[in-house]
């Protein structure tokens, strides 16, 4: 069998190589969901979000506007600053301070003719799903856990099954260093971002006691600092983390503490590390996982290849550390995702914990990650962090215990919501240790 | 008191530089070193065809800072370049292409200089290689003519220059890297969790000094006392009571260390205000992990029995450095301590104190290293941070590109056709990777590794071509992914033409390599998808591709990290690669 015919686009001349590819099989093209007549002019009536406008967020506006996509919107809250430069490259020193996503849309309109880049310079909670509903596609650069399950949350509840529109593929990278990962979610049908939680398990904590006398390492000087000087000596009304001289009061702190325990090691560059929980990226990678995930949103528009979440895989990772060694696998959908899930999810707690010590524990839990938790059971109110009245009210409960002061029985059902996921409620089934 | 003020005086403050802000999240990658030696590379691009994976890793090399790059570029801009390149413009039309892509890119990063020809005084590529100054990494991509091709291999044995050939077209992509003899890696950045090494199996006097002090009178200890005892003494003292009741000898055995670990559990004071001890927590959690009788690990041993003749290779450091670090270990018995204490539960004072132990047993390994390097002849120039550096990371030093030269590239095909259908051998060659080591990735992966590492292991093992079609046969029965070897002959088989052949063409041209192939299903799809894509590139792999390569030559360039070696095939229609020793 040869290929089939080229069937061109708008500007044949221009998009030759991939019309190549778009509008003809291949050999793993599935015939049934594939039609080369159609799928370019179907493509470039697609309107794909992209949401992050930084390190992966440039690369996926270049890949996309190069793969066929003609319109395009790109939401960032955050502005350009100067450690940005060594990746971003839609943005040039001149540019440091305006937005993101403005910047980003500009240049690559003026780039590649015919693209329309819509920039929102909100944030994604500003929207509603009415927004989002106008998408064929999401793309999430991002470097914030929060924001992802945000997203996702808000396109699982957007899935009306009788309405096929409503499904939003979710394509979402992420990089570290030289590592990164590139996956597909097709809400309600594959694993979503809230079944692989626990795939990004928070960093342990270093205990108060620690901080405040027995530190060892210079983070713990550099989080003693932060945490315990910083609210004792208020030395600015508040810490701006990207304010140098708020970085230096912390930095002289520590390395003052980090003395008085004969601890080497701290400096201006690790104090900005840890304080700003900072994520080494270079250039490289980003490329690497935007072009994977823009890669994946071309085979899902044209159907020209089978893509990740469909038949079979929905998850590469990738790390290049040590030679280069990716792993495409099927993360499995859980039964008991608080966000897709039919079922409750078992949560394993000692009776004699007090509400407060339960709170606590959902910051931890890599299942869980919830850090400003409010906890309803069977219609009753426990603990609710908001509105103060109601604070005000409930707080008494958190002093009592589980089982004998608030008289919660093994097996029971508790429902926790949390203001970073408004439209989410985690259903647990307490199992009693 | 005197003290106490004189520490408030604020210390002498470095701010970080424009440049160390702008490089900020690389230099937390490689450091200084590592972006000096960025700076320092000067890099060719030979490009070609639809002319954009190339220019895409050359954006991926801009952005961090090298010092120089040159891009040699027959092709004038078409229209078709508008649709898969980012770095040329309408302007560019009919314009060299070497010149548009060069001026765009200079714009991602001032620092980087960058050249472009052919131009009015250098028209070809002999004459280019001849008047430059010397290229540090040469990049060409496919399609190339073989002249040119042997053109850049003679001059890269003769500047001892790395070559990278790319080649990308529709959904798939392959890079080659051609080393100019064994590369030595000593800063690999090993992940932490996996350098641990406390030697508690043979603690040096010093640390049994220190042990004994603070265990003395163990069952006196203030609850707080007792439970601030850093683990590794914990473990020292219950095996030096262990040893007592054992004949003098260690916990070796899976049963003994369990039962081990049991002892240290029960050791806990439980009738303290907590109800259980931390520190022992700790201690029984590390029985397994640090109870173990250390080997030479498989790279360094690589290292050790390495036949380091080449001159370039006796005039070099690290071989002065390895041969001494291998006559501590042929001595000792062991490697030099790398000397670093995990963070444990301690009271400051108590874990200072015993990181110190460790840093002067380093500091006293090294030493004696370093009294051999500077006794040979040549060592005595070489920089003793340098020596620091291996003693550190002695356990996770790495050659690549060892059996260079042995076997040439097409005589390598040809004995993979040889073997095509026979039991693999040549799979024994095969640098044989540590599967702990393949995947050394924060917790949260960490996880998933351990679901699946029966089933990981297997396939972390770069392979080798004899062995991949003989593995696809099985493939369903041990779960491994199939072998990309077939995208790679069929790329290879188009890898010099301007003019597209048919497709039974490019199936003949993959059997005169490998014979045989046309009977493989998967050979046959691969040519078709091939054909398909006639050699244009796709511009997101050709941007996935140029990240991989940059990560490589980054990883060259600094001499950090462990690059490919040497081939790694992308196939961006089941999303994922393979790296192949070919």
């Amino acid at each position: 069998m040869s290929p089939g015919p080229v069937y061109p686009s708008s500007e044949p001349a221009r998009w030759k190589y991939l019309d190549r590819i778009r509008t003809r099989s291949g050999p793993f093209t599935i015939p049934e969901i594939f039609n080369g007549e159609t799928s370019a002019e179907a493509q470039e009536k697609m309107k794909v979000l992209v949401i992050g406008a930084g390190g992966l967020g440039c690369e996926l506006l270049k890949n996309l506007a190069l793969s066929g996509f003609k319109n395009i919107d790109v939401i960032d809250m955050d502005t350009i600053d100067i450690s940005n430069l060594n990746r971003q490259f839609l943005f040039r020193q001149s540019d440091v301070g305006k937005f993101k996503a403005e910047v980003a849309a500009a240049f690559v309109e003026k780039r590649v003719k015919g693209v329309k880049i819509t920039p929102h310079n909100s944030k994604i909670q500003d929207f509603d799903e009415d927004f989002y509903m106008q998408f064929q596609i999401v793309v999430c650069g991002l470097d914030s856990i929060e924001a992802r399950r945000w997203i996702n949350a808000t396109l699982v509840n957007m899935v009306d099954e009788t309405v096929e529109d409503s499904y939003k593929p979710l394509i979402d990278g992420g990089t570290e260093g030289f590592k990164g990962q590139a996956r597909v979610i097709l809400p309600t049908i594959t694993s979503c971002l809230e079944c692989q939680l626990d795939m990004h398990a928070p960093r342990a904590a270093v205990p108060l006691c620690t901080l405040a006398s027995i530190p060892r390492q210079p983070e713990h000087c550099i989080e003693w600092a932060h945490v315990i000087a910083w609210d004792k000596e208020k030395p600015f009304p508040q810490l701006d983390k990207d304010d140098p001289e708020h970085i230096t009061w912390l930095y002289q702190k520590a390395l003052l503490r980090a003395r008085e325990f004969n601890i080497v090691g701290v400096t201006y560059s690790l104090t900005q590390g840890v304080v700003k929980n900072i994520i080494p990226a270079i250039a490289a990678t980003n490329s690497v996982i935007a072009a994977a995930c823009c890669n994946e949103a071309l085979k899902i528009a044209t159907n020209c290849a089978p893509y990740l979440g469909y038949p079979e895989n929905n998850y590469m990772m990738y790390s290049g550390n040590d030679s280069i060694y990716t792993y495409t696998f099927k993360h499995e959908k859980k039964d008991d995702c608080p966000v897709c899930g039919v079922s409750v999810r078992e949560l394993t707690v000692d009776p004699k914990w007090t509400l407060q010590e339960l709170v606590d524990s959902f910051a931890a839990r890599p299942e869980a990650q919830l850090k400003k938790p409010s906890v309803r059971a069977e219609g009753k109110t426990l603990y609710m962090q908001s509105p103060p009245s109601l604070e005000e009210q409930t707080r008494p409960n958190l002093e009592k215990t589980l089982a004998e002061g608030l008289g919660l029985v093994d097996g029971q059902e508790i429902g926790v919501t949390d203001p970073a996921f408004a439209t989410v409620s985690f259903k647990f089934k307490l199992k009693f240790t | 008191m005197t003290e106490i003020v004189m520490s408030q005086t604020p210390p002498i403050l470095h701010g970080p530089s424009e440049k160390e802000r702008k490089y900020d999240r690389q230099l937390r990658l490689w450091a200084a070193s590592g972006q000096a030696a960025l700076e320092s590379a000067n890099i060719l691009l030979v490009n070609s065809g639809s002319g954009t994976v190339g220019v895409e890793t050359l954006k991926n090399l801009v952005l961090p800072g090298i010092g120089r790059f040159v891009i040699y570029d027959e092709a004038k801009v078409g229209e078709a370049d508008l649709g898969v390149n980012f770095f040329l413009v309408e302007g560019s039309l009919g314009k060299p292409r070497s010149q548009s892509l060069t001026g765009h890119l200079l714009e991602l990063n001032p620092e980087v200089q960058g050249g472009w020809y052919p131009n009015e005084n250098i028209k070809t590529l002999e004459s280019l290689l001849a008047d430059s100054p010397v290229f540090t990494t040469i990049m060409y991509t496919h399609p190339i003519t073989p002249e040119n091709i042997s053109l850049l291999e003679s001059y890269g044995q003769q500047h001892q220059t790395p070559l990278v050939a790319i080649h990308s077209a529709g959904f798939y992509s392959y890079f080659r890297i051609n080393l100019p003899g064994a590369f030595p890696i000593v800063d690999t950045h090993p992940d932490e969790t996996a350098t641990t090494d406390l030697r508690l199996l043979t603690p040096w006097p010093e640390l049994v000094a220190f042990t004994e002090e603070l265990t003395k009178n163990i069952d006196d200890l203030s609850d707080f006392e007792h439970g601030h005892l850093p683990y590794v003494v914990i473990l020292l003292h219950y095996l030096e009571k262990w040893k007592a009741e054992h004949g003098g000898s260690y916990p070796s055995t899976y049963k003994e260390k369990t039962e081990f670990r049991r002892i240290v559990q029960n050791a806990a004071r439980t009738k303290n205000t907590e109800g259980g001890e931390e520190n022992f927590e700790e201690a029984a959690a590390a029985v397994l992990k640090t109870l173990v009788v250390p080997s030479l690990p498989s790279g360094l041993k690589e290292i050790f029995e390495y036949e380091h003749t080449h001159l370039a290779e006796q005039n070099s450091g690290f071989w002065v450095i390895a041969d001494a670090v291998k006559a501590f270990y042929e001595e000792h018995k062991c490697l030099p301590l790398p000397g670093k204490v995990p963070d444990m539960k301690a009271q400051s004072k108590v874990y200072i104190q015993l990181q110190n132990i460790y840093k002067a047993k380093a500091r006293k390994d090294a030493a004696e290293i370093l009294e051999t390097v500077q006794a040979t002849p040549g060592g005595q120039n070489i920089d003793p941070a340098e020596v620091d550096l291996f003693c550190k990371n002695a356990a996770f030093v790495k050659l690549i590109n060892a059996t260079t030269g042995t076997i040439s590239r097409e005589d390598c095909l040809k004995k993979v056709a040889g073997e095509f259908h026979n039991t693999p051998s040549l799979s024994m060659v095969v640098n044989t990777r540590n599967p702990s080591l393949f995947w050394p990735l924060q917790t949260s992966i960490g996880r998933v590794k351990e679901e699946l590492s029966d089933k990981s292991a297997i396939f972390a093992t770069p392979r080798n071509t004899a062995q991949e079609f003989a593995n696809d046969e099985n493939a369903e029965m041990t779960l491994q992914p199939l072998s990309l070897l077939p995208i790679y002959l069929a790329m290879q088989a188009t890898a010099h033409v301007e003019d597209w052949p048919s497709k039974e063409e490019i199936l003949a041209r993959v059997v005169k390599m490998v014979p045989g192939a046309d009977e493989n299903e998967r050979v046959r799809q691969a040519v078709e998808e091939v054909t398909r894509a006639e050699g244009g590139e796709l511009h997101n792999v050709a941007a996935l591709t140029g990240g991989m390569v940059a990560q490589e030559t980054i990883k060259i360039i600094t001499k950090q990290y462990i690059p490919i070696d040497n081939t790694c095939v992308f196939d961006g229609i089941n999303s994922r690669c393979q790296v192949l020793r070919l």
